[in-house]
């Protein structure tokens, strides 16, 4: 569904990703993985338009989107979370989780004058919609509540009810467990068992092994920028190059 | 010497003015939250829609609802047009280089203004052409209770825009944050253009509502504009409470200054007072930091 074909970013001349080829299949679970500076952030962020890659193509179903401003790809059905959270603070966790609807109300401001009544029926919906995400992901009794006072952990779910309300083709995440604690990165690796389980196609950036093996049906690796495995969990775990990065970086780090 | 009923006067007129400057002030944060920048066009649409007011009422002969509904639009669609092809083109998101352009687009529209409509100051009827009413006392005209009146259900509209339809959470989230707006699939460019037009049209209200008491002339929104713009500050800029609050603030400072000490130095208390307050609060009364 998701195809990338050589992409390649460089910062400055120094290469953060380097001629990155995988695809993302339907209705499966795809993690990335690799050490801290591996180009995995710039890589969803090549995909969702944040950035744009210094060259190679990245086409999801028939259509290229390199190039293509951000708000145009997420209108083609790719949604996203973020490692460092990209919420809307000053609104309510209901109206948060709305936004990721607005692709389907839309329409312009002459239609929200003459069209009330089919608006107002429309917008009621929607707002149906954003409360079963809500229940969904355990956040029903927060829906009113100002996203800026929640607890970490609660707003992760907020972005990742944000991303999921609207029944997107892909979802990607990244890091979706980062800064959590064992509790309620397990409350979010039942969540993504569910969406799993719902057919939902997922690419999936983590550093949490256990969730990512527990829950992806394919592994890559990224190391340097460049993908070095790509495989079954169990394939990747015992490839040497995977566990040469991994145990260089832990030798480093030590 | 100064009795109640002068008390009344002075907070009736101030009302008035100040809710001018509030609809003028709204007008400079719609645009400020969602692209970031002071958008100097503002004090241009509040002559435009004396202008159209104008020029429906004498050229094209409509009557007064009509007219006034054909000016606010017609301010509104050339805000968006403004926007389409007086900013976007830029193809920049550096706030100084879009604040240059309002300020270019500014003087340009004031010029063709006065080829349009010539130098000479105009006068605009009131919406109801009856007597001054007195109230407790106090002599008010019906211009400046239709003023209030309009303002309120333009402040409603707006309320209800922003928080009961999908384009308003739209414009709300972009304010927040335009990042994750992106992200979830808010078209920055509708924003944009939304943006102008809601300022065209709550400018081009306060220039109809306010031209048949002061005067009309191409250059009549400049003095009011900078006082809208003062307003906005005072009341903490991008803040819409703030905004209502900084206008009407401003427009009593001036009266009751105007009233009791002299209406020479009407201006000069109005702007101590917005200084002393950004000395104490430089983010205004309901700004955020």
């Amino acid at each position: 569904m998701l195809h990338l074909d050589e992409v390649s970013k460089k910062f400055g001349g120094l290469p953060a990703l380097d001629r990155v080829c995988f695809s993302v299949p339907r209705g499966r679970v795809t993690a990335l993985i690799g050490p801290n500076g591996a180009g995995k952030s710039t890589l969803i962020n090549c995909v969702t338009g944040v950035l744009e890659p210094t060259s190679g193509s990245i086409r999801f179903a028939a259509q290229q989107l390199v190039g293509r401003p951000p708000h145009a790809i997420a209108r083609l059905g790719i949604a996203r979370t973020f490692q460092n959270l990209k919420l809307f603070p000053r609104l309510s966790v209901l109206d948060n989780v709305l936004t990721g609807l607005t692709c389907e109300a839309g329409r312009s401001l002459t239609m929200a004058m003459l069209r009330l009544p089919y608006l107002r029926h429309r917008e009621r919906q929607l707002k149906l919609r954003a409360l079963e995400a809500l229940d969904r992901f355990g956040l029903a009794d927060k829906a009113r509540l100002p996203v800026a006072v929640l607890a970490y952990g609660d707003k992760k779910r907020v972005e990742l009810a944000r991303a999921c309300v609207a029944e997107p083709q892909l979802v990607l995440l990244d890091e979706p467990v980062a800064g959590l604690n064992a509790d309620e990165t397990a409350a979010i690796g039942e969540q993504l068992k569910r969406l799993r389980g719902a057919g939902q196609t997922l690419l999936l950036v983590e550093h949490d092994m256990e969730l990512v093996m527990g829950i992806a049906d394919q592994v890559v690796v990224l190391d340097s920028g460049r993908c070095i495995a790509r495989g079954t969990p169990d394939e990747v775990r015992s490839n040497p190059l995977v566990l040469e990065a991994y145990l260089g970086q832990m030798e480093a780090t030590a | 010497m100064h009795t109640t009923q002068d008390l009344l006067q002075f907070i009736f007129s101030g009302l008035t003015s100040g809710a001018v400057y509030a609809l003028i002030a709204l007008g400079f944060c719609v645009v400020s939250n969602t692209m970031g920048i002071v958008n100097f066009v503002q004090v241009d649409f509040v002559s435009l829609g004396g202008m159209l007011m104008f020029s429906a009422l004498f050229a094209a002969g409509l009557p007064m609802v009509p007219g006034l509904l054909l000016a606010v639009t017609g301010v509104a669609l050339l805000a968006m047009l403004v926007e389409r092809v007086g900013l976007r083109p830029a193809r920049s998101d550096h706030h100084l280089v879009l604040i240059f352009l309002t300020v270019g687009l500014s003087i340009i529209l004031r010029g063709v203004m006065k080829l349009i409509w010539g130098k000479n100051r105009m006068a605009l009827p009131p919406l109801t052409p009856d007597e001054p009413i007195s109230i407790l006392g106090a002599t008010v005209l019906p211009q400046a209770l239709w003023l209030l009146l309009l303002t309120c259900v333009a402040i409603g509209l707006l309320t209800w825009f922003f928080y009961r339809t999908s384009l308003g959470l739209s414009m709300r989230a972009v304010a927040s944050n335009p990042t994750a707006a992106a992200v979830v699939g808010i078209p920055p460019g509708r924003i944009r253009m939304t943006s102008y037009a809601l300022a065209g049209a709550l400018g081009g209200l306060a220039g109809v509502l306010v031209t048949p008491i002061t005067t009309l002339s191409y250059d009549v929104g400049v003095l009011l504009g900078l006082k809208g713009f003062a307003a906005a500050i005072l009341g903490g800029f991008g803040s819409f409470p703030g905004a209502i609050l900084g206008g009407v603030g401003l427009g009593l400072l001036e009266s009751l200054s105007a009233g009791y000490l002299s209406s020479a130095y009407k201006d000069v208390v109005a702007f101590v007072v917005l200084l002393l307050v950004l000395f104490i609060r430089p983010k205004g009364l309901l700004g955020r930091s």
